[in-house]
């Protein structure tokens, strides 16, 4: 780890100030930038840590019955919440005790692992992403592996989820790392479903837009079993499995998250 | 009734007291006043010529007391190979220099180039950054048969390819075997990886040293299965310093697995920088640097042919494989796929005739040496993966075909040089097949099938040597040292007792176990005896702990001493009851004359011998220390019968592990506790290897698998609750104890187990062109398998 100063504002106004500062980096809950700091992989001089903004911590329900999540809200809360199960159930299940009790849905959201959990919920879920300057729908926020429509400095504040009528989350763990080789987030609203992959693609997370029509048609597994699997193009390739097996588990696992929600 | 003491009582570990409240002494927790800290610069190429280092910039950095490299170590030894292996045509092998820092050449990702020393790690890191290498990058040599060919590239220049050596064994039965071979009723064949594997103890590779200018004595702590070990390569060969002058510790070792037997460059560095820059010198490897530094285990290819006639009888064995030593040959890494291997290919079986032959080859990887079990597993998974292969093909039930060729009498000269002195392999068969309800199987597997899932058995049977081993034997075979071990037992005035012993405990409970042998011998509490190991300056010289050794050789050398303990005990009491010798009894810590109420206690016999007012001086001398070396007759040859119950998902492919059964036969127990961790543990290890583990490297020399991120290690929930039992005893001929060794079995005997289990659910699903699939068998490969 380099030399670096930390900055712990008391409200966003005064942390986007910080992280106007030459070099600075945010930090939510730190659980992929301090150990790619331990690594000498990033070198940031001055890092601005958002998770004491209580102003950012918390959840509740908007006007509009939205799940408004707190950008520095860690999983843990998410998990016990309950008001949206598939989302809940989703953040149980991310990394381990450690992690659930640190990391923080912003800090996912603006990292954008592409084998994180929380894209798939937020592009399953058609989410706001909420940050200090402007809403973002979630079909514009993700933009590829690593890569958000975020600007330098700015902070997601909130996320606002609307609830759906049925949902779930399937994930095949990658087995060493434990992140999703193949994570399906399903949603079902009344005006149709939205199938969201994450793990599988070199584009980052997407939506499989043939389940979703399928399903909008008819929400069962049958539905999924008919379809042909995405193709295995553009899918990530490595040690834990192919293209193919990344496409064939997509099929899969969006059956198994549709029977897990029906 | 189980005891409560002694020999075949399950005492808990006293070690655990320390090791669970966080207050064991482990290399990293020693610090010593006005210590430095080595930063290790690594290659990060597989392969390349080194241009130039530059290390002037760095010099000038905050806190650096100096940059090391290549150049410092002019006239210094080698990183020494303690096995020399001769050929199938008598030639010695190829053995490269292994300098203690690059020399012209890096030749795997993580060989060392230069190392910064500094007051803090952190300036060392900050200084290590401004040391600058130019390497010119060379094509690296991977593939084990690619580098076999005319023409390849050379890891090591000055040898005149990259093979070590080809290994015949035994060479006069080549022709014999390829003619019955050739004319047999059936011949089955498969070909096969034992895949690559990285050890991960739980500590990591540490080293501290210091150099007292004014008595010229030089002190490494270090993480070592055998300090004596490292004291005598390290002294002789590669710094020059003579044992008296070098003591070496390793104090509490938090895992080896074999990865920490050997001699390595980090450990002569840091004794060599502490007299050069007159000050201790520290040095922990990090997780990152461990993966590419730490001697790897297996990475075999092989081809095995199995020749029967039409009843299953074996006829014949042929075996072709490739080895991979990596860019350096490890302390041991030219026994382990030759004498450790090529020795284990008759298992179970009477097979009459066998040829094995190995080409151990050089690549641009970590070097590769011996991980628990070391040879055996690779043998024991080739032969059981191919028996099953070839009852299947025979139409033969692959328990049936085992039985049909064990061996059943004792002593049995395999055509492989070794002799088994005991064993009944039909026993642990009986054995497992009830322990794992394999009658119900069937009902089990339609349960499986109703759930949409596919059930497998698979079963295999294992033999493997330990016990490690006749030096006389080892000498001929190509060692460098002997195997024997050695203890002194120190009784204390007033009766308690110190034993050193040569035996290295890494988590084994030898604090345990060994003080339950001298106990039930003396018959004076456990509480009495303390173990001591792990340093040359405490003990005799001694061997170490690895290969299952540590209670049959070191726990004999023990016995013997505490034999001469005992003998002497009883000429002090003798005198003392005025009674003869040979009237003496010892039973529950005290003596007696047989036929009298006489007796004198322990105590008094020990306090006699250091205040000796009343003693027989004139015949025996003060005191009552005795130290004994034990050389064993024979390897020991554990066996065991294993059991793997698994379901397989059949839409991804993810094999789970339902149950595992292991009977096995370690001759007597001395801690059955302790013998049911031990095969926990190695069972988790083999299951590991089986099912995820995989060290992988790129087409460009690259560790692919170089963190926890890609490198999966077996965790609680891939396993299943463990059904271990070792009530099959066929004690040991050759050893006081009749003991045989339990530490390496679990991972010798698993893999072949799970592998049969998982090729038995998919042939049971249909799937008859599945006969074998590559370890891992991680959800990716099961899935490909059932697709293709």
């Amino acid at each position: 780890m380099y030399d670096f100063d930390i900055e712990k504002p008391g409200s966003i106004a005064d942390a986007v100030k910080a992280l106007g500062g030459e070099e600075a980096q945010a930090l939510g809950g730190g659980q992929t930038l301090i150990p790619t700091l331990k690594q000498r992989l990033a070198s940031p001089t001055m890092l601005v840590s958002l998770a004491g903004l209580s102003e950012m911590v918390g959840i509740c329900k908007d006007d509009a019955g939205r799940l408004c999540i707190g950008g520095a809200t860690p999983h843990v809360a998410v998990a016990a919440d309950g008001s949206y199960p598939g989302l809940s159930g989703l953040a149980s299940h991310i990394g381990d005790p450690a992690v659930r009790n640190r990391g923080t849905i912003g800090g996912s959201l603006a990292n954008n692992d592409p084998s994180a959990c929380y894209p798939a919920a937020a592009l399953g879920s058609g989410a706001t992403i909420v940050t200090n300057a402007r809403e973002i729908a979630a079909d514009d926020y993700f933009q590829g592996m690593f890569e958000t429509a975020l600007n330098e400095g700015e902070i997601i504040t909130e996320v606002k989820f609307p609830i759906p009528e049925a949902s779930n989350y399937q994930k095949f763990v990658q087995p060493a790392s434990r992140f999703a080789l193949v994570g399906v987030f399903v949603a079902k609203y009344a005006d149709g479903v939205r199938v969201a992959v994450t793990g599988a693609s070199e584009g980052g997370v997407f939506r499989w837009t043939a389940a979703e029509e399928a399903l909008s048609a008819n929400f069962s597994a049958d539905a999924v079993a008919g379809l042909d699997a995405p193709s295995g193009d553009g899918m990530i390739n490595d040690l834990h499995g192919s293209g193919d097996y990344r496409a064939h588990l997509v099929k899969v696992m969006t059956g198994r998250a549709v029977s897990a929600a029906t | 009734m189980p005891k409560d003491e002694g020999i075949g009582a399950s005492s808990k570990r006293r070690e655990d007291l320390r090791f669970l409240t966080g207050k064991g002494k482990y290399t990293d927790d020693i610090n010593l006043q006005g210590q430095a800290y080595a930063y290790f610069i690594r290659s990060d190429v597989a392969h390349g010529t080194i241009n130039s280092i530059d290390t002037s910039a760095a010099e000038k950095m905050p806190g650096v007391e100096k940059v090391f490299t290549a150049a410092d170590f002019e006239g210094v030894g080698g990183v020494p190979c303690g096995w020399q292996v001769t050929d199938r045509f008598g030639e010695v092998m190829q053995e490269p220099k292994h300098p203690v820092l690059a020399e012209g050449k890096v030749r795997h990702v993580g060989d060392p180039i230069a190392v910064v020393v500094a007051d803090s790690l952190s300036e060392a890191r900050d200084a290590a950054e401004a040391v600058e290498i130019d390497i010119t990058e060379l094509e690296p040599v991977l593939n084990m048969k690619d580098a076999l060919k005319d023409g390849a590239t050379k890891v090591h220049d000055d040898l005149t390819s990259n093979l070590c050596y080809d290994w015949g064994f035994v060479e006069e039965n080549r022709d014999a075997v390829d003619a019955a071979i050739k004319g047999a009723h059936h011949v089955t064949t498969l070909e096969l990886k034992n895949n690559r594997l990285v050890a991960n103890p739980m500590e990591p590779r540490v080293a501290v040293a210091e150099f007292d200018s004014s008595t010229d004595d030089y002190t490494l702590y270090t993480t070592s299965q055998n300090p004596h070990v490292i004291r005598l390569l390290m002294g002789a060969f590669v710094l020059g310093i003579p044992e008296h002058k070098l003591r070496v510790v390793a104090p509490d070792v938090g895992g080896g697995f074999g990865a920490k037997i050997y001699h390595y460059a980090e450990e002569a560095f840091c004794t060599f920088a502490a007299k050069a820059v007159g000050r201790p010198v520290k040095w922990t490897s990090s997780r990152s640097e461990a993966f590419m530094s730490d001697a790897h285990g297996r990475d075999h290819v092989t081809k095995i042919e199995l020749a029967m006639d039409k009843d299953g009888q074996f006829l014949a064995l042929r075996t072709d494989t490739h080895a991979n030593m990596g860019a350096y040959l490890s302390t041991f890494a030219p026994s382990i796929p030759t004498w450790l291997h090529g020795t284990l290919m008759a298992g179970n079986y009477k097979t009459p005739l066998i040829y094995v032959n190995v080409k151990a080859v050089f690549t641009n990887t970590v070097p590769v040496d011996a991980y628990r079990g070391a040879g055996r597993p690779e043998a024991t998974f080739q032969l059981e993966r191919v028996v099953d292969k070839a009852a299947r093909e025979m139409g033969i039930d692959p328990i049936e075909l085992r039985r049909r060729n064990f061996i059943t009498e004792f002593p049995y000269a395999t055509p492989v040089a070794v002799e088994y002195d005991t064993g009944d392999y039909h026993a642990t068969m009986d054995k497992l097949l009830e322990m794992s309800d394999h009658a119900g199987f069937e009902k089990r597997a339609a349960e499986s099938k109703k759930n949409g899932k596919l059930r497998g058995f698979g079963i295999a049977h294992y033999i493997e040597a330990c016990g490690i081993a006749p030096s006389n034997l080892v000498g001929q075979l190509g060692a460098r040292a002997g195997l024997y071990e050695s203890a002194t037992v120190r009784v204390n005035a007033t009766g308690s007792i110190s034993v050193m012993t040569g035996s290295h405990s890494h988590g084994q409970g030898h604090e345990t176990s060994f003080a339950q042998v001298v106990a039930d011998m003396i018959g004076v509490d456990e509480a009495q005896i303390d173990i001591i190991h792990g340093d040359t300056g405490r003990g005799p010289m001694g061997m170490g702990t690895y290969g299952s050794r540590s209670i049959a050789v070191g726990g004999s050398a023990m016995v013997r001493a505490t034999e001469k303990i005992i003998n002497k005990a009883k000429k002090i009491a003798a005198h003392l009851m005025e009674a003869s010798e040979g009237d003496i009894e010892l039973k529950d810590g005290a003596f007696t004359v047989a036929g009298t109420d006489k007796s004198v206690a322990w105590g008094d016999v020990t306090l006699a011998a250091y205040v000796p007012h009343n003693y027989p001086l004139e015949d025996i001398e003060p005191g009552l220390e005795e130290t004994a070396f034990y050389d064993p007759a024979n390897f020991t040859y554990p066996s065991g019968a294993y059991g793997c119950e698994v379901e397989v998902d059949p839409e991804t492919g993810k094999v789970t592990v339902l149950a595992f059964s292991a009977a096995d036969d370690f001759g007597n127990i001395i801690n059955p506790m302790i013998v049911e961790g031990q095969v926990h543990g190695g069972l988790a290890q083999g299951i590991g290897q089986a099912l995820v583990e995989n060290c992988a490297y790129d087409e460009n020399g690259q560790l692919l698998s170089g963190s926890y991120m890609d490198y999966t290690m077996p965790r609680a929930d891939d396993l299943p609750m463990f059904n271990v039992d070792h009530s099959s005893i066929t004690p040991c001929t050759h050893n006081p104890l009749g003991v045989k060794g339990c530490g390496e079995a679990g991972a010798i005997g698993s893999p072949p187990a799970l592998v049969s289990a998982v090729v038995d659910a998919l042939q049971r699903a249909g799937h008859t062109d599945v006969t074998h699939i590559d370890m891992p068998l991680t959800p990716d490969r099961v899935w490909a398998a059932m697709k293709s």
